[in-house]
């Protein structure tokens, strides 16, 4: 039943899908009609359901996120497309003050059918207008949901669980991830949206990540099998809300915990995750909970000093390493 | 007009005016608190505005949006009780007097961060245009908005796509307290809508008639696929920006100039003799408010026993209010919960 394909068609299988199954369902962005969008996830679609439902915008972010936050009001399920994270940065105010406010505000009058979706994350040589990780903002936003699909699998079964449900949701794709091939199954089991899920099952530490990091992590595992440590890799899927069920499971028995991220470690999603697995586990972990994240900088546009900005499988696999070997030094942030 | 009609807008002016007074007062006997935005002195607006449009058009407002609500349908008492954060409020006590919302009446909400209407605005038009529904989209916002970038982006996009929004610009002439020759390039308002191809016009906002009138031509053309309608209501708020604000910045002269064109006035003037004195006519302001009272006169379309009894029922309405809101419980946390889990369905979290 599986069939081979790009994380992009996922993405774009599971919007045609959910559009021919309900004429609710539109997209809107920047050139997400004629051209296909910048990641081709739109590909076909103005084609096949015309220019009210495959909407070209202009370049008006704070303005057409907006306006699928009116169009949700009345029982439309907009899918808006912001060309990439950084500029979401002009749509916070439609996203935050206002889908994730209203539901609220209104006194549970009015549910926000509303999906954004964000390609974001390091790239290659993008500089730092076009690197950031914002998921630190939308996360400490109550209202909101996170999805974090790392895999093509979860690509398009996050992706209409999203466009089915009737909250407010952030779809943050990673750019390097779009063109990465894996396998789709109609026919797998549908994993709740917010659930972690073991991408490795092991004894000796747990790694913790999500998104791009998460299938980094499985790499570092598999390097760390080398040299006889045995780590268990979760991927998050989801950061709003986080499934600590799961982690906590795997600390209690692994009792080493890294968490990894791409974001800049200082107040980044990391530290949500060391500190609630902390509070949790504490009695369980034989030594303190690691952050490894980015370093405390913007993006780099030099492509030797970008890579080292960011967590890679030997820098994630080094840092296990030291954790299962010994406690860590203080202010190991890469 | 019939006399019916001029008698719902003439007590939901006074309806306003009493609800409005009465919650300052509510206020500063602290059952009220945070910020409170009032509008007196811009009556017209609303009333002429939502009288024009139907009750299937949608609203969208701002913080200052009580009499919006009010005219809207929404009841007096569940909009005090809102004001008071209590349960029975119109948000469960949630939205506070700057978020009214009511989904049955089409009020789709009061925004509290300066722009935010004109994207939800365009947002509804699209999708009834979509659907190819008949509904007009009605977008409330001050003279202030119109330096937000989201007033430019959803102008051009509602013109882009032949939206049917009617834009309501209430220019009360002040964003808090600058005057808009000191924020704005162009202070005629409605000249900014050109650069956007939508037809717009500047409209007396202090005569109810005026007011309502060209509302009605707005809709007209909206509804026959002219696109966004902008209108410019030239008013005044009497009161400072909100209860912070004692609005010590404006020239006295100027206030009681508007005073003198206040809207509400006009209900009195309607009583004075039929033949009015030079002075009568030269204190009544603008010829067009100086019109609606000749006109009521005119038609014998009033009188003060009337307005009287119209008085009396808008003051036992607030009064009830008032009494609704102080005997509604609080709300609880779990009644907060509920409200921010609205959209989640049967759906178990972690």
């Amino acid at each position: 039943m599986a069939q081979e394909m790009f994380y992009y068609q996922a993405l774009n299988r599971a919007l045609d899908e959910e559009m021919a199954a309900d004429d609710s369902v539109f997209i809107l962005g920047e050139d997400v009609g004629l051209y296909g969008g910048s990641y081709r996830v739109t590909e076909g679609l103005y084609a096949r359901y015309g220019e009210w439902r495959v909407r070209d915008t202009p370049i008006s972010e704070g303005s057409f996120t907006g306006l699928g936050v009116g169009a949700a009001l009345i029982d439309m399920r907009p899918v808006v497309e912001i060309m990439t994270v950084n500029f979401a940065l002009l749509a916070l105010d439609a996203i935050i003050n206002m889908a994730a406010k209203i539901p609220f505000m209104s006194g549970g009058q009015f549910p926000m059918p509303l999906v954004v979706r964000m390609p974001g994350g390091v790239a290659r040589q993008l500089a730092a207008q076009h690197s950031q990780r914002l998921e630190h903002t939308l996360m400490n936003v109550p209202g909101l949901r996170i999805a974090v699909p790392a895999t093509v699998q979860d690509a398009w079964w996050q992706l209409k669980q999203a466009i089915r449900s009737e909250e407010p949701i952030i779809m943050l794709e990673h750019e390097l991830l779009y063109f990465s091939k894996g396998e789709l199954d109609e026919t797998a089991d549908a994993i709740p949206m917010h659930r972690a899920v073991v991408r490795r099952p092991g004894e000796d530490i747990t790694i913790i990540g999500y998104s791009r990091m998460a299938l980094l992590a499985e790499e570092a595992a598999a390097l760390l099998a080398e040299s006889g440590i045995s780590a268990e890799v979760i991927d998050l899927r989801s950061l709003r809300p986080i499934d600590w069920a799961t982690c906590i499971a795997s600390v209690q028995k692994t009792h080493h915990c890294l968490v990894v991220e791409e974001d800049c470690v200082f107040a980044g999603a990391g530290a949500e995750v060391a500190a609630k697995l902390a509070e949790a586990c504490f009695y369980e972990l034989d030594a303190p909970v690691q952050r490894h994240g980015a370093l405390d900088i913007p993006t780099p546009y030099n492509r030797s000093l970008e890579i080292a900005s960011i967590p890679t499988a030997e820098s994630i696999a080094e840092a296990a390493r030291r954790l299962v070997a010994e406690p860590p030094a203080a202010g190991d942030e890469k | 007009m019939d006399r019916f009609m001029l008698h719902a807008m003439l007590q939901d002016m006074l309806l306003a005016r009493s609800f409005e007074e009465r919650a300052a007062r509510e206020y500063t006997e602290g059952n009220i608190a945070g910020f409170l935005h009032l509008y007196p002195g811009e009556e017209a607006v609303a009333v002429g505005v939502l009288h024009a449009a139907e009750s299937s058009d949608y609203v969208v407002s701002t913080y200052r949006e009580h009499v919006h609500a009010l005219v809207r349908g929404i009841p007096a008492r569940s909009i005090m009780a809102e004001l008071f954060g209590r349960r029975d409020g119109c948000c469960r006590g949630m939205g506070g007097s700057m978020h009214l919302f009511d989904r049955e009446r089409r009020f789709m909400g009061g925004y509290a961060i300066v722009g935010e209407t004109f994207p939800v605005a365009v947002g509804l038009a699209y999708a009834t245009a979509m659907r190819s529904q008949p509904e007009a989209v009605i977008c409330f916002f001050g003279d202030g908005a119109v330096n937000q970038g989201t007033f430019h982006e959803s102008l051009n996009m509602a013109a882009l796509w032949n939206l049917p929004v009617l834009f309501v610009c209430e220019n009360n002439h002040y964003q808090i307290g600058t005057e808009i020759h000191r924020h704005s390039a162009v202070s005629d308002v409605f000249k900014r809508a050109c650069g956007y191809r939508i037809p717009a016009e500047k409209i007396n906002g202090m005569d109810v008639l005026r007011v309502y009138e060209a509302t009605q031509s707005a809709l007209q053309r909206i509804r026959e696929g002219a696109g966004p309608q902008f209108l410019e209501m030239e008013t005044y708020r009497f009161r400072g920006h909100s209860m912070a604000d004692a609005g010590n910045y404006r020239p006295q002269v100027e206030v009681e100039a508007y005073r003198r064109m206040d809207p509400l006035s006009i209900v009195e003037k309607a009583e004075q003799p039929l033949y009015p004195s030079a002075e009568n006519i030269a204190s009544a302001g603008p010829d067009t408010i100086n019109g609606f009272s000749e006109h009521l006169r005119a038609e014998q379309l009033i009188n003060a026993d009337e307005i009287e009894q119209m008085k009396q029922q808008v003051e036992q309405t607030v009064e009830d209010a008032v009494d609704f809101a102080r005997r509604s419980p609080e709300p609880g946390m779990e009644e907060a919960l509920a409200a921010l889990d609205c959209n989640r369905g049967q759906e178990v979290l972690i």
